[in-house]
């Protein structure tokens, strides 16, 4: 397409050449955003500070990545290498991972896709976002406190009783903020979807990222407040000696694991099962093909819930649990591998005979499918007993919850950000440079930690910043030097992919062709709006159809976007 | 009022934007609550755990430490707390029938209610103070040769075995010591520090019989196990959170006095009234179950 200039002005869809004012023209100045209770605005506020923590987090770990490309101490000392691993892990979990997909575009979509006005609390919408940014302050300062070197886990003892331990304090109330951040945030959307649900739109019509974002705020509800509880018993052991964790105390180190992967693996599942929802609506929307299993991906969404708050011990096979335990809970992580199954199967289903779009987003789902599929397979090998004794903490878990976390979770997040980007900004950005910087990342991420499933299962430990000199024979130096060079290779093919995504997104809000109300043939409610949203979404609530019914749109060549076909009637109570 | 009458065109100043109905705002307002709520719940379920594993590892300790609390104290507040708690029930009702006054009153009450517990909490915990026991070990006086906090506080230390810490037969794992009547021995065995040894005995004698007024200071008591402060830790961390809450009951129940005293809540609208209610209660619940596990057993 065309740049639009003032001499050549492409013409406004007729349709929506009314709607001129839209939430971002609705109010000017800095305050109308700092102070905004519009979900929209929240959202993008969101969206912007989350992606900068994904740059600054992203860059800690290529500057570890790069540390590890040859064998010896390159640039970093062992100390800093240790600080730059914990702050890229702490960083890329609370600040991006988890309020990622609910918090950005999910303040978006969500009460548009209920036809609602705004989310049911608003305040409490703006007072989460500050508290991610109080969050965001609170981690980041622990730089200047003489950082963290403890992993994003924060166990005891090395965050009790460890060396540069000035940081610790300032991360842990980091993660309680943002914990609570997180919470108000799952809590508001199970409220609105409770309450707000327009009229016709039964649970079992709702679009399925609906399902998922509200699985996730069940999660965030009813998992969070317990790593809050834990991460204050760990400042007040650290500020007073409480001794809770302490056993020269009479305390109990394990219980601190315990706590912590209470929480922590309910949390995966708040990653990754907005990411699912996502990946439901590009894989509908995209090959134009009704969703397969509609109350399958929904109930699997509920199910993943549940399971997840049943399988925590799995993180803890080696720290002296019981056999009876290890057994326990090795059997039930594996059964949470039959509702993401479910949930794979069904959106392959939806694929099969479908009118498939191969666009950006399309591509991020197809990505998704693939890494989504080697990150659940490998979490068997970890979730299994025997095999985890020799994985545990090598390379393999680095690499299989990247899988999980980058390569499926960040993924969906990227492809539903292409999704609805049209919508947050009413530009289009570019199919060609989009289609390229995809399929950079997906190859400069298999590259990267594809490698890493190897090298760990050779053996190499995580959080090493050497492996060469003393203990090291040199055979196998020489030997993880290969692979370490290799993922260090993909890391930076996907850091140039990650970075022409960025360009060519702020390029599109320049100088972007102006979006129609519904580029990609969506049924959700969100398409009726124009791009973007006016400031109150619907000036009364809309009428709801099914959101997945895709045959009653067609293409219409001067919008460059669907809308419903003419040749049918619009039935009443139909939109 | 139902639904239908009041859809778009009657929207009370209350009635936020986005909602059709009163109901709707109402019943998403008290959804939301009782949500935040579980997560309260969650959150001292931690703290619950931790001290189910404490008190299922270290018995002693909580039999020990426990005889030093002051249950009429306690008692009084538990007391004061349930009494709260009904005035703010009443409260409530009395904003859902209009009755200003009444409301003001009732919830006066209330914070009178919070207010005298936080006060008697206060005598408790400086009296603890008084006594020597505190909020952590690295609150205690250093002792001077010792290389950490809590290197040397009060864990007995055998005769000899220079600056490494001693663990007890309860922390490693052993069997815990049974209480018994037999005094500790008066004479040492050869090598062995006879006071350590007799903090080693676990709880020598059961002091109820006697009454809590003849209980030694407890630095001099010849019952108290090792590590007995840490029953004390746990205790300032669990009253110390729902203390936290109580004083945000504070805040609240004086921004209702003050928003009743506006006239803000009618019975078309006293959402903040039931929900700081719901709130008042969860609170009163947590002291409820933090009384018996302290002070009583």
């Amino acid at each position: 397409m065309t740049t639009i200039d003032a001499t050549n002005p492409v013409p406004e869809p007729p349709a929506y050449a009314a709607a001129t004012d839209n939430y971002l023209t609705h109010t000017r100045g800095f305050m109308s955003w700092a102070g905004t209770l519009d979900h929209k605005r929240i959202g993008v506020m969101y969206l912007v500070s989350v992606l900068s923590a994904f740059f600054l987090a992203g860059m800690f770990g290529m500057l570890v990545r790069t540390e590890l490309m040859r064998p010896g101490q390159d640039f970093l000392s062992q100390d800093q290498y240790n600080m730059l691993f914990t702050l890229h892990g702490a960083i890329m979990v609370f600040l991006v991972i988890i309020p990622s997909v609910p918090a950005s575009l999910g303040n978006f979509v969500l009460p548009i896709m209920l036809g609602a006005k705004d989310v049911a609390f608003p305040r409490l919408n703006l007072f989460s976002y500050y508290l991610w940014l109080i969050g965001a302050i609170c981690a980041i300062s622990s730089i200047f406190f003489g950082g963290v070197d403890t992993g994003w886990t924060l166990y005891v003892p090395y965050s009790t009783h460890g060396t540069t331990m000035g940081g610790v304090i300032p991360v842990a109330a980091a993660i309680f903020i943002l914990g609570f951040s997180s919470i108000f945030t799952g809590l508001n959307f199970i409220v609105t979807i409770h309450r707000l649900r327009p009229p016709g739109m039964t649970w079992f019509k709702m679009p399925l990222f609906l399902w998922s974002i509200y699985a996730t705020g069940i999660l965030q509800v009813m998992a969070t407040p317990v790593i809050g509880i834990t991460v204050v018993l760990l400042i007040v052991e650290r500020a007073f000696g409480i001794g809770i964790f302490d056993p020269s105390l009479g305390g109990d180190p394990i219980l601190f694991q315990h706590f912590f992967w209470f929480y922590s693996h309910p949390a995966v599942y708040i990653m990754i099962l907005p990411a699912m929802g996502i990946i439901s609506e590009l894989i509908a929307v995209h090959s134009h093909r009704h969703i397969f299993g509609y109350r399958f991906i929904a109930f699997s969404s509920v199910a993943i819930a549940i399971f997840s708050f049943l399988v925590w011990g799995h993180h803890m096979f080696l720290s002296s649990q019981s056999p009876l335990m290890n057994v326990v809970f090795s059997a039930i992580t594996f059964s949470v591998a039959i509702p993401s199954a479910v949930k794979v199967f069904n959106w392959l289903a939806t694929l099969y005979k479908g009118s498939i779009t191969l666009n950006t987003p399309m591509l991020y789902a197809l990505s998704f499918l693939f890494m989504f599929a080697i990150a659940g397979l490998t979490g068997l090998h970890l979730g299994t007993l025997a095999t985890d004794i020799h994985l545990h903490d090598t390379y393999f878990v680095v690499a299989h919850f990247h899988y999980t976390m980058l390569g499926s979770a960040l993924i969906g997040m990227i492809g539903g950000l292409h999704h609805w980007w049209p919508k947050i900004t009413g530009r289009m950005y570019s199919e060609f440079w989009g289609r390229i910087a995809c399929g950079l990342v997906f190859v400069g991420f298999n590259v990267t930690f594809f490698t890493q499933f190897v090298l760990g299962s050779l053996g190499m430990p995580r959080r090493y910043h050497d492996y060469s000199g003393p203990g090291w024979s040199p055979d196998t130096t020489a030997l993880f030097f290969k692979y370490h060079l290799v993922s260090t290779i993909g890391s930076y093919i996907m850091a140039l992919g990650f970075f022409l995504t960025a360009a060519y997104l702020i390029h599109s809000l320049f100088r972007g062709r102006k979006a129609p109300a519904n580029p990609w043939g969506g049924r959700s409610l969100e398409w009726q709006c124009a791009s973007p949203p006016p400031h109150d979404n619907f000036s009364e609530p809309p009428h709801v159809g099914d959101c997945y019914d895709f045959s009653v749109l067609e293409w219409d060549e001067a919008e460059q976007g669907y809308h419903w076909r003419h040749d049918l009637p619009r039935e009443p109570g139909e939109a | 009022m139902t639904a239908t009458e009041t859809h778009a065109h009657d929207h009370p100043d209350f009635l936020q934007h986005h909602w059709d109905t009163p109901v709707q705002q109402f019943e998403a307002g008290k959804m939301g609550m009782w949500l935040f709520l579980a997560t309260e719940v969650l959150l001292f379920g931690g703290l619950f755990v931790a001290y189910a594993v404490w008190r299922g590892n270290h018995p002693d300790m909580f039999r020990f430490g426990s005889r030093y609390l002051n249950t009429t104290m306690g008692a009084i507040n538990t007391a004061v707390l349930i009494a709260s708690s009904l005035t703010m029930a009443a409260a409530v009702t009395m904003a859902q029938r209009n009755k200003r006054g009444a409301l003001i009153i009732l919830l006066s009450l209330t914070l009178a209610g919070a207010i005298t517990f936080l006060v008697i909490k206060y005598f408790e915990y400086t009296h603890k103070f008084r006594e020597g026991w505190y909020p952590g070990v690295m609150l205690y006086e250093r002792p001077a040769h010792a290389e950490s906090w809590i290197d040397d506080y009060p864990t007995p230390r055998l005769a000899g075995e220079g600056s490494s810490p001693v663990v007890p037969a309860a922390f490693a794992g052993g069997p815990v010591a049974e209480p018994t009547t037999v005094p500790p021995p008066a004479v040492a065995p050869a090598g062995v520090d006879a006071a350590a040894l007799a903090e080693m005995d676990g709880i020598a004698a059961d002091h109820d019989e006697h009454g809590r007024t003849h209980l030694l200071h407890p630095a001099q008591d010849p019952d108290r196990p090792a590590n007995a402060h840490m029953f004390f830790n746990i205790y300032f961390m669990m009253t110390g959170l729902h203390g936290i809450h109580v004083t945000a009951g504070v805040f609240m129940l004086s921004w209702l006095i003050w928003g009743a005293a506006r006239g803000r809540f009618t019975s078309a609208y006293f959402t903040p009234v039931d929900l700081g209610g719901l709130y008042w209660h969860i609170v009163d619940l947590i002291w409820i179950f933090l009384f018996p596990l302290f002070y009583l057993i």
